[in-house]
């Protein structure tokens, strides 16, 4: 068995060779994932680009609720984040909601499946960032704007284009490296 | 155990008159109903991502199942609900992926892992050396004076 025909042995390195390109691969998932680059549970949003999707949300304490209609000719960009009182990750990036805000830019609310007394409290021990506040108690609009969970931000220009879409909470890296260049382009 | 029936009580009741509020709010016929069902049954609980929108109980799955019949009872096409789903959450939300560019690979598998690995099998044997020729009148002569 000395003999090994020199086309059998491509065919004996095939497998090692896929295993090590698998292996390969699996590291630079790995090293995404925990650089934040890759998160193997984004669902993919598509709507950058489009306008803002037909929706209303009413009235949510302190907040009187808005719809399309307000965010189509604005001032300034705006931001539109979507958060609940029990979802953690949102008191987690309330502060930097704050900062944003302290900042100069605005954050319009959407409430997701919450109730008036928890957005409250919500409210009370996290500050409120928001300019303008609705609820979704139903989840209509989140599903007109295609989001999958809390938080979730987007950024919509003057016109009222859909420019940026964030399916995670807000970091001080996201915001400085993408949405604070996009509110200065857009503004 | 009366205690517990006691304490039970207010809550059942409680949760009898939520009923209502739970339930999808627009009133559908059987028919429509069963269409409601087919298109949920073909969409991906964006929570659960393994389970489709009728199956799981996530919020956002309910969400979706109460927009599907809204939508069922406004009169839309099972075409125009797919579409308005994926416009937002792309061929992803669909648990029957379409052939196109991206899932190609994904709807030619089946045939092309057959085929390369019948190709490599085929190639491998065509290359295994044959059976040696007969020995020549010489060679047997060699072989018997040999085996003697």
């Amino acid at each position: 068995m000395e003999r090994v025909g020199i086309l059998r042995r491509p065919l004996l390195l095939m497998p090692l060779g896929a295993a090590v390109v698998g292996g390969i691969g699996f590291v630079e998932l790995l090293m995404r994932a925990e650089e934040g680059r890759y998160n193997p549970h984004t669902v993919p949003n598509l709507m950058v680009g489009h306008a803002v999707p037909p929706f209303s949300v009413g009235a949510a304490p302190p907040g009187t609720g808005f719809s399309t209609a307000d965010l189509q000719h604005l001032a300034k960009p705006v931001l539109v984040n979507f958060f609940a009182s029990w979802c953690v990750p949102c008191h987690a990036e309330a502060p930097l909601l704050m900062q944003l805000k302290a900042e100069g830019v605005p954050i319009w609310g959407i409430d997701y499946a919450d109730t008036e007394p928890a957005l409250g409290r919500f409210l009370a021990a996290d500050g409120n960032p928001f300019a303008r506040l609705g609820g979704d108690p139903k989840g209509e609009a989140a599903i007109a704007w295609g989001i999958s969970g809390v938080p979730e931000s987007f950024l919509i220009d003057r016109s009222g284009i859909i420019r940026w879409h964030l399916g995670d909470p807000l970091s001080p890296a996201i915001v400085s490296a993408q949405l604070i260049p996009l509110v200065r382009k857009y503004g | 155990m009366r205690w517990l029936r006691i304490l039970l009580a207010p809550s059942l009741l409680a949760l009898l008159l939520a009923g209502p509020s739970f339930a999808v709010a627009p009133t559908l016929s059987q028919a429509e109903e069963a269409r409601a069902v087919a298109i949920g049954s073909q969409l991906r609980c964006l929570v659960c991502q393994n389970e489709s929108v009728e199956q799981s109980s996530a919020t956002l799955a309910a969400n979706i199942r109460h927009i599907i019949r809204q939508q069922v009872a406004a009169g839309w096409t099972n075409r125009q609900i797919m579409h308005w789903m994926t416009a937002r959450y792309g061929d992803f939300i669909r648990l029957d992926p379409p052939f196109n560019r991206l899932t190609l690979l994904l709807w030619v598998m089946p045939v092309l892992a057959p085929a390369v690995g019948l190709g490599i099998a085929l190639g491998a044997s065509r290359r295994r050396p044959g059976p040696p020729p007969p020995l020549s009148d010489a060679e047997k002569r060699r072989l018997a004076s040999l085996l003697e």
